[in-house]
């Protein structure tokens, strides 16, 4: 039961910093001024056009696909698999476990295959290539470490003579949403696998894992291509205008 | 010619391999330092001491008081004020996709020019001292482990020497997953740079005068006017027609703004009288002046919103003294942009101008539709003697538009070119369009003291021209941008071209527009004979008269 609490308690916690951390970023992004038009162009000159620009890269990765092929596939493998693991593993904490989950469960599951080859991939391109291996810091190769053994021992429970209790872990789960604490099995790759999944959600809003609600916020690519049609102009420029002030350490 | 070595082109794919990177290749001082008097001007700090020799450029005992303490105070001002510092410092994920956009790069192999880790010069410190994660592996010794680093001399002089490495063409941003754009960065660290003491000559001088005199060049109003009178006799001596460049005219409908390499400048100076020639037969009245008699803006290099803005107040004062109903801008790549894209935000709003055209417009978007309409009398054979290939200038490009559709600033311009030229050759996909190489001089590059890096940075480009000359027999290339047209004029003879290869878009214009009373070359030098034979007649006529007087006198004394 003690590893139970403790693992809850910092499930608890990094579900906070996590959302907290993401949230206290995003805000600063939000209100933060972009006082120009920076948009990379050609550019959409609406909005609706600007959705349809950041949604084929959150989606498709374009300009990723336009800059490098081998990366763009490795990284697209990486990201998707993720994604159907992601999507499968809701079947831990939702009960009764939709349809639409229900039938990824097969496909998440062998998804773990594409996911791990993929981050030996990216892996191996920090290693091989002089440029990359240039640009990359400890933390870079420890964050691909850290995914590529929560892949592992996720895989060493689902195909490897795994002898995990699933259905004590997801009352563990469903109970850490209702607070009603719940013991988890004292199982080793579960508590690896958990123990580094932990870390992940630690560090992602203080790393360059903040890539996934930052990108929403790059002006040159959310921006509308209109500056001739719409004045843009942001609150501390407009304060120079108001006070007809040249410099900003002139302002009152 | 250089005590470096001139990369070689071979012409043979017009797209450079990777090089494999050299550490430190391009490690220098950097550029000259600018003195207290300019940093003055632009309102920076001058508590610094100049440098003796450029061996001590960075050297903490130059540099303001509490030069780290300023540094990491700027930083946070800025970060604080740019969504896509604060946004881009965060969230490059290092994955490489930049590291061979960076013409710098492929011409230097110097590691810190790959787009990512030019930025990471700043972040480095950023990610030491505005971040959780940064701090808490400082306090372990280790700041490395998470890509941070202490703020150091070394540090310092790495960011003037690399950030004048770059010239701000956004090639990187194009290709990065998230748009992350190099010169946003670069921008940031030269103002950073700016209020510790370690400003850049070049561009702080050009703005002084700007600020000054009203152009880069420091060329008072009458000098200007010389000059504009000159060209008005040279195009009357080719064409027999008399077309003006009015300046200062008041209630002129136009206020063309202008680089002022356009004045003097080879073969900007040909651009600007192909301006002159089409205004004239559209029949439009336009005028330049002699207070904004610069389209150039250097204040976007230095990244400084408030030296940029007092630049642009210029042309939004220009325009209200003479009356102007349009403003329209020459052929230069990041004055289009800051008009294009910043003019409305740091000048406007331009309520007070006519609301049919676009505010501002580019010349270019007034000679394609004239062209494609019929509106002026064009023969194309009189640009036979080229082979043309059109380089895309990096701020048009990538910071600005054309038209009203995306892209058409890669139409409008080769729309112009093919309308007055037979022989066009586009140079390969990967170095055109949004993909084009930048010239290798812009964003602050464009001076003698940082010649290595323009030869070299210009090596992808020449090598694509060099594919296009040997493939398919191109001649010249033609650019609409003054510092494009510099630079280049000035490096491909290290790459085995001649000067004279480079035109302007409309010198092409001009070479092939037959002016309304044009006369043709016999008619000119029958004219010519016409009047040689005139003056002869009178010069006879008064030598009779003269003799006949004398003959008289004589008569009368006798
Ligand atoms: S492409 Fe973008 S995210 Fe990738 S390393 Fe370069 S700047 Fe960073
Ligand atoms: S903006 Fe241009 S010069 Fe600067 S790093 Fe990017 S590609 Fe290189």
């Amino acid at each position: 039961m003690a590893i139970g609490v403790i693992y809850a308690v910092l499930f608890w916690a990094a579900t906070l910093v996590l959302v907290l951390g993401v949230a206290n970023k995003v805000l600063i992004y939000w209100k933060t001024p972009a006082p120009l038009k920076i948009p990379t162009t050609p550019a959409p000159i609406t909005r609706s056009g600007v959705v349809v620009r950041m949604m084929s890269e959150v989606f498709l990765f374009k300009s990723l696909y336009r800059s490098d092929k081998l990366l763009w596939a490795l990284g697209f493998a990486f990201h998707y698999s993720m994604l159907f693991i992601v999507i499968r593993h809701f079947r831990y904490v939702l009960d009764p476990v939709w349809s639409v989950i229900q039938f990824m469960q097969p496909i998440g599951r062998y998804a773990a295959f594409v996911f791990v080859l993929a981050l030996l991939g990216l892996l191996a391109r920090r290693i091989f290539i002089d440029r990359v291996r240039y640009i990359t810091s400890p933390s870079d190769r420890a964050m691909l470490g850290l995914l590529i053994f929560i892949g592992l021992s996720g895989m060493t429970m689902s195909f490897f003579g795994g002898h995990t209790d699933i259905v004590m872990v997801k009352e563990f789960f469903t109970g850490l949403i209702t607070f009603d604490l719940k013991p988890l099995p004292a199982d080793a790759p579960l508590l690896i696998h958990l123990g580094l999944v932990l870390i992940l959600m630690f560090i992602f809003p203080i790393s360059k894992l903040l890539h996934a609600p930052g990108i929403f916020f790059s002006p040159t690519r959310n921006q509308v291509d209109n500056p001739r049609e719409k004045r843009h102009l942001s609150p501390w420029a407009a304060e120079l205008e108001k006070q007809g002030k040249m410099y900003l350490d002139e302002l009152d | 010619m250089a005590d470096y070595e001139i990369p070689k082109i071979t012409g043979e794919e017009g797209i450079l391999e990777i090089p494999h990177i050299q550490p430190d290749a391009m490690k220098s001082h950097g550029p000259w330092i600018s003195k207290h008097e300019f940093q003055e001007y632009m309102h920076f700090p001058t508590d610094f001491k100049m440098p003796e020799s450029v061996e001590h450029y960075g050297d903490a005992d130059t540099l303001v008081e509490n030069w780290k303490e300023r540094a990491l105070a700027k930083m946070a001002d800025l970060k604080g004020r740019y969504r896509s510092l604060q946004v881009y410092l965060d969230i490059c994920v290092k994955c490489g996709a930049c590291t061979d956009k960076c013409h710098y790069f492929l011409g230097t192999t110097d590691p810190k020019n790959m787009p990512v880790a030019r930025q990471d010069l700043l972040r480095k410190v950023y990610r030491r001292y505005f971040t959780f994660a940064g701090k808490f592996f400082a306090k372990l010794g280790m700041p490395g482990f998470v890509g941070g680093a202490e703020l150091t001399e070394d540090v310092v002089k790495d960011w003037y020497n690399y950030y004048h490495q770059c010239s701000q063409c956004r090639r990187c941003s194009v290709f990065c997953p998230y748009g992350i754009d190099t010169a946003e960065i670069s921008m940031a660290a030269r103002e950073i740079l700016d209020h510790i003491g370690m400003g850049q000559k070049y561009c702080t001088e050009i703005m002084g005068k700007v600020h000054k005199i009203g152009n880069n060049l420091g060329l008072p109003g009458g000098a200007l006017a010389d000059t504009l009178e000159g060209l008005e006799e040279d195009i009357y001596d080719d064409t027999g027609v008399e077309v003006k460049l009015p300046m200062d005219k008041k209630g002129a409908d136009i206020l063309l703004v202008t680089p002022s390499a356009d004045f003097f400048a080879e073969p900007h100076v040909d651009g600007l009288m192909g301006y002159a020639k089409v205004f004239h037969e559209l029949g439009l009245d336009w005028t330049l002046s002699s207070y904004a008699s610069e389209g150039a803006n250097f204040g976007m290099f230095i990244g400084s919103y408030e030296n940029m803005r007092k630049i642009s107040l210029r042309v939004r004062k220009a325009a209200i003294d003479l009356g102007v109903k349009r403003i329209v801008f020459g052929e230069c790549g990041h004055a289009w942009r800051v008009a294009y894209s910043f003019l409305n935000t740091l000048a406007g709003p331009f309520d007070f101008l006519d609301q049919n055209y676009p505010i501002p417009q580019h010349v270019l978007e007034i000679t394609e539709p004239a062209l494609a309409a019929g509106k002026l009398n064009i023969d194309k054979s009189l640009n036979d003697d080229m082979t043309l290939t059109f380089h895309d200038s990096c701020n048009i490009a990538r910071g600005s538009r054309m038209g009203d559709k995306p892209g058409g600033q890669f139409e409008i311009p080769r729309n112009v070119i093919k309308a007055v030229c037979n022989n066009f050759v586009d140079m390969p996909a990967d170095t055109i369009h949004d993909a084009t190489y930048c010239c290798g001089g812009g964003g602050g590059i464009l001076t003698d003291d940082l010649m290595e890096v323009r030869v070299k940075g210009a090596q992808p480009r020449m090598e694509a021209l060099k594919y296009v000359t040997d493939h398919h027999g191109v001649t010249h290339m033609a650019a609409i941008c003054a510092i494009c047209k510099s630079q280049f004029t000035k490096v491909i003879p290290y790459y085995g071209f001649t000067m004279d290869q480079i035109v302007s878009v409309h010198q092409l214009v001009s070479n092939a527009l037959i002016l309304t009373g044009q006369l043709t070359e016999e008619e000119m030098e029958a004219k010519e004979a016409a009047e040689e034979a005139e003056r002869l007649a009178a010069k006879e006529a008064r030598e009779k008269a003269a003799a006949e007087k004398a003959a008289a006198e004589k008569e009368s004394k006798d």
